[in-house]
């Protein structure tokens, strides 16, 4: 016999997920408005989940600070990062009045988030095409069949998002329409790529109605915690 | 022999920093020189243009910015393009986000696009900014019941009641079209399976193109267009240029087609070089 502690959220879970079913498919009161209801429920369950993230960020480079583990100097840059925006954003630095917006022109929120967190995004972004390049050159081999196919298709999808794609293959004639480098890549992404996209979306749906299902009827339990299937 | 096999062992152990030094120099050439690279439209970008441009004038368009800095040269160049399309064919267009590094990206698109080109246009009246809202999926699940329970502010922290275009708006069924420019979860995928294709909206907008196989599965039936990448948003930018040149000095994506063409260009011959050594040098191991 479960302890309560198991058997109130199952039960929470259990009410909430038959009736969240019940609310799609019976268009009679009270289940119409139910979803908007729940809807309104993960809003407000969601933006507790910044609390949270905040809370376990903090958590977990605090104590790499406190006993100087390895690299703890970049966990505090992430710490003081995190409480210095955290600050200029509720209290609205620069801002004229408590009623602007935290992003609002003159605010020191925006100006860090303009002069600082863009253009880290967008360096850190950048490096992708660095290492994509390394990597490409190391590890992209045509050692078997399969391969060569995949390095193949790479090819053509390389060059057919390019306007070089149409330059070099719009000499070809009319019959030969289908050989152009962007329907031959076109092809690729709609054809053989949706085929394998469709398969892999079937069966995540499966999983997840399955998944779902087990939740729901108490069967699955991982998520209580602990070692309860 | 001897030469030849010692030279692609030694291009099969190149330091990566010449690889980096390659990819540095071919991304920053064109860009140095301005060079513009024409693009061709694809099918599926056609259908976006070509169904905006059927839109008739008051028509309700919902743009969401679903990304982040990092992925602002493939996605502002089709969020910018798309917001002056609508306002130039007169529709009233409602600036939203999912994620919250969007809220400042629908400014940029503000700032950049719709004050200096539309100078007539007010805000509130033919255009808005709703800014962020937390929930993600479950946020789409509620506006789509009711879309005021969640934004009764502007993103400046107005009343939405007081704005003319939002009297109309009560749920997203009363929007004509939903446009989202994506980078990621939640984004396009989800704006179609939880709005799109549940209300019979017309949903379409654009993805990076490492996201864009993923949407293929959902095109025509479910989603009516898509722009893939830096690609496809210098697809969209084509057209928009070809109908309403003026649009031609805010173009962003046709600049950038350039680096990312040799850069493509580039890592090909990289992994063909790579290939080559690798098979030589396996020979002469044989």
């Amino acid at each position: 016999m479960p302890s309560m502690k198991k058997m109130v959220p199952l039960f929470i879970t259990f009410i909430s997920g038959a009736m969240l079913i019940l609310a799609l498919f019976v268009p009679a009161p009270p289940f119409p408005g139910l979803e908007e209801e729940f809807s309104i429920w993960f809003d407000l369950i969601a933006v507790f989940s910044f609390l949270l993230g905040g809370g376990n960020l903090l958590r977990v480079h605090l104590k790499k600070v406190a006993r100087q583990e390895r690299d703890w100097m970049f966990s505090l840059v992430t710490v003081l990062g995190f409480m210095l925006m955290l600050f200029l954003g509720l209290f609205k630095i620069g801002a004229n009045d408590w009623s602007a917006n935290y992003l609002a022109s003159g605010t020191a929120f925006k100006w860090m988030y303009d002069a600082v967190f863009v253009p880290l995004q967008a360096t850190i972004f950048s490096l992708l095409a660095f290492f994509v390049a390394s990597a490409a050159f190391r590890a992209f081999r045509a050692k078997t069949r399969e391969a060569t196919i995949l390095l193949i298709a790479a090819f053509i999808i390389l060059i057919g998002r390019t306007p070089i794609g149409v330059m070099m293959t719009s000499w070809l004639p009319k019959s030969l329409e289908f050989f152009h480098i962007p329907n031959l890549s076109g092809w690729i992404l709609s054809v053989p790529n949706m085929a394998g996209q469709r398969a892999v979306m079937i069966g995540i749906a499966l999983g997840i109605i399955s998944t779902s299902l087990k939740m729901i009827l108490g069967i699955e339990r991982s998520w209580l915690g602990g070692n309860d299937k | 022999m001897s030469n030849q096999t010692s030279f692609w062992e030694k291009i099969s152990r190149i330091d990566r920093r010449w690889i980096f030094l390659t990819i540095a120099i071919t991304v920053s050439v064109p860009m140095i020189l301005g060079v513009d690279f024409a693009a061709v439209p694809s099918p599926m970008v056609e259908d976006i243009f070509h169904r905006i441009e059927q839109l008739p004038a008051g028509s309700r368009v919902l743009l969401s910015y679903d990304y982040g800095p990092s992925t602002v040269p493939e996605n502002q160049p089709m969020a910018d393009a798309l917001a002056y399309h609508l306002l130039k064919r007169g529709c009233k267009v409602y600036m939203m986000a999912v994620w919250a590094t969007g809220e400042r990206q629908a400014t940029v698109t503000m700032e950049r696009v719709v004050i200096p080109s539309f100078p007539k246009a007010v805000y509130g009246d033919d255009y808005i900014d709703l800014g962020y809202k937390a929930g993600n999926t479950g946020l789409m699940n509620l506006l789509f019941t009711n879309f005021k329970r969640m934004y009764t502010t502007d993103r400046t922290g107005k009343d939405i009641e007081s704005f003319p275009m939002m009297q109309q708006i009560e749920s997203l069924r009363s929007f004509n079209m939903i446009f989202s420019i994506s980078s990621g979860q939640p984004g396009l995928k989800e704006w179609v399976q939880f709005v799109g294709d549940r209300g019979k909206i017309p949903t379409s907008g654009g993805v990076t193109a490492v996201q864009a196989t993923e949407l293929y599965p959902y095109y025509p039936r479910q989603m009516f267009g898509l722009m893939a990448g830096l690609q496809g948003a210098a697809e969209f930018e084509s057209m928009v240029i070809e109908k309403y040149p003026e649009y031609a000095p805010m173009r962003t994506a046709l600049r950038k087609m350039a680096p990312q063409t040799v850069a493509h260009i580039a890592i090909i011959v990289l992994v063909v070089l790579g290939n080559i050594a690798y098979f030589t040098t396996r020979k002469r191991g044989k």
